[in-house]
């Protein structure tokens, strides 16, 4: 059994990291708000965008010319990732989820011998990544200095990404990302944005407009936009996951040290016990030999 | 019957702003500066680096975008840009650092002719705001 002493110590180290651990729920908790509300005014921009491309593409009458953002490479032989992580740890199962992801999507690809290539964002999915697939990563990219998500740092990404496409080194790209459904449940999602991948929403107006220069024109000039508005949105997506994540990991870690202070407490004042009634023992055992 | 429609201009990071009593726009569209009216037909354009004009009964108002795409339909107008300050709050420090920025642009050698033009225009519209 430990000593009175330890006891002591051990208590007083497990407070101060569920002080520790109270503090960062409460910072994510205010900054969940924030990314939360960003997420959400973000949202107007990349539904108008896309809205704007499927009108777009239903317009375009020669299908086999179409922009080859839009329409792919007519191949798929190479697959470039982009996974999309956070900078710091300490947020439950976030990170994980995502490569977890990732990892079952990169073996499929490798398992039908197609080539496979891999950027990530931020460089907590770097670290995890690197061990196995170290040779694949051709990219990595940390926006750790930037303290709000922007779309400065979402349109770097997608720059490279479309440069790496008209340099010919990927068919298909696909980005990687915790979707946030609510405090508790983020979603990894796998989403294909090159070439764009129109899910039937054929619902869309039929009304004719009028395109000034011509749909090609304005198509090709658009596609590129939209591979940093998908990106940005992934990345407020996980921004808000993020801290959605770190907050009840944090909940949940103040709650078990409250636990495990409890536990401590008990053992406490019961070898504090022991140890008085030892003594008093001692004590009338002595007196009585006398 | 009024003459006026609504506008909404957005920006990834936000709604940026929206009003319901215009009665003009004037878009720097590609291929040039357009007015847009109400009952205008439905169109689909883009923008080059320039100053949106807006009349509206609430006052005028301009903007200097970088780029952006303009959707009109149904008498509403929504802009969709990245770039876009307000001219009454941009001050010289910060159009002569966006100047500074376009000028660095415009000396990387291995941009495209539309990419030159564009930069050129924006350097050109940066210098005009004085």
């Amino acid at each position: 059994m430990a000593s009175l002493d330890d006891l002591k110590k051990r208590i007083a180290s497990v407070k101060s990291t569920q002080k520790i651990t109270k503090a960062m729920k409460m910072v994510a908790a205010a900054k969940l708000r924030r990314a939360q509300e960003n997420a959400e005014k973000g949202r107007p921009y990349s539904e108008k965008m896309n809205n704007i491309i499927l009108n777009l593409s239903n317009g375009i009458s020669d299908k086999k010319n179409a922009p080859k953002l839009l329409s792919g490479t007519g191949e798929e032989k190479t697959h470039l990732c982009v996974v999309m992580t956070s900078d710091r740890g300490l947020c439950g199962g976030f990170n994980s989820n995502i490569i977890k992801k990732a990892k079952r999507y990169f073996s499929k690809i490798l398992e039908e011998g197609k080539e496979l290539k891999i950027i990530t964002v931020g460089s907590k999915g770097n670290d995890q990544l690197k061990r196995v697939y170290g040779d694949k990563i051709i990219e990595n990219i940390s926006f750790k200095e930037s303290k709000n998500t922007n779309y400065f740092d979402a349109d770097k990404v997608g720059k490279i990404v479309i440069q790496k496409f008209e340099a010919k080194e990927f068919d298909i790209c696909t980005i990687f990302y915790n979707q946030f459904k609510n405090v508790i449940t983020q979603i990894p999602q796998a989403q294909q944005i090159i070439p764009l991948d129109n899910k039937g929403d054929e619902n869309s107006s039929d009304e004719s407009y009028e395109f000034e220069p011509d749909e090609d024109e304005i198509l090709s000039n658009l596609l590129p936009k939209n591979i940093s508005t998908q990106i940005f949105k992934a990345m407020l997506e996980n921004s808000a996951s993020e801290q959605g994540s770190r907050m009840s990991a944090m909940d949940n870690a103040t709650r078990n040290a409250g636990e495990m202070v409890d536990k401590l407490t008990i053992e406490y004042n019961r070898s504090r016990q022991a140890a008085i009634t030892k003594e008093l023992i001692e004590i009338i055992s002595g007196a009585e030999s006398l | 019957m009024s003459e006026e429609f609504k506008l909404e201009i957005v920006n990834p990071e936000k709604s940026f702003l929206a009003k319901e009593d215009v009665s003009e726009v004037v878009v720097p569209a590609f291929e040039g500066e357009m007015g847009i009216l109400k009952d205008h037909i439905s169109i689909i354009s883009f923008l080059k680096p320039g100053i949106i004009k807006i009349f509206s009964k609430s006052g005028n108002e301009n903007y200097y975008v970088e780029d952006g795409i303009v959707e009109f339909k149904n008498n509403n107008l929504s802009i969709l840009t990245s770039t876009i300050f307000n001219l009454a709050e941009m001050n010289k420090s910060k159009q002569q650092d966006l100047l500074k920025q376009a000028e660095e642009e415009a000396n990387i050698s291995e941009n495209d002719d539309q990419s030159k033009y564009l930069v050129d225009q924006k350097i050109e519209v940066l210098r005009s705001i004085n």
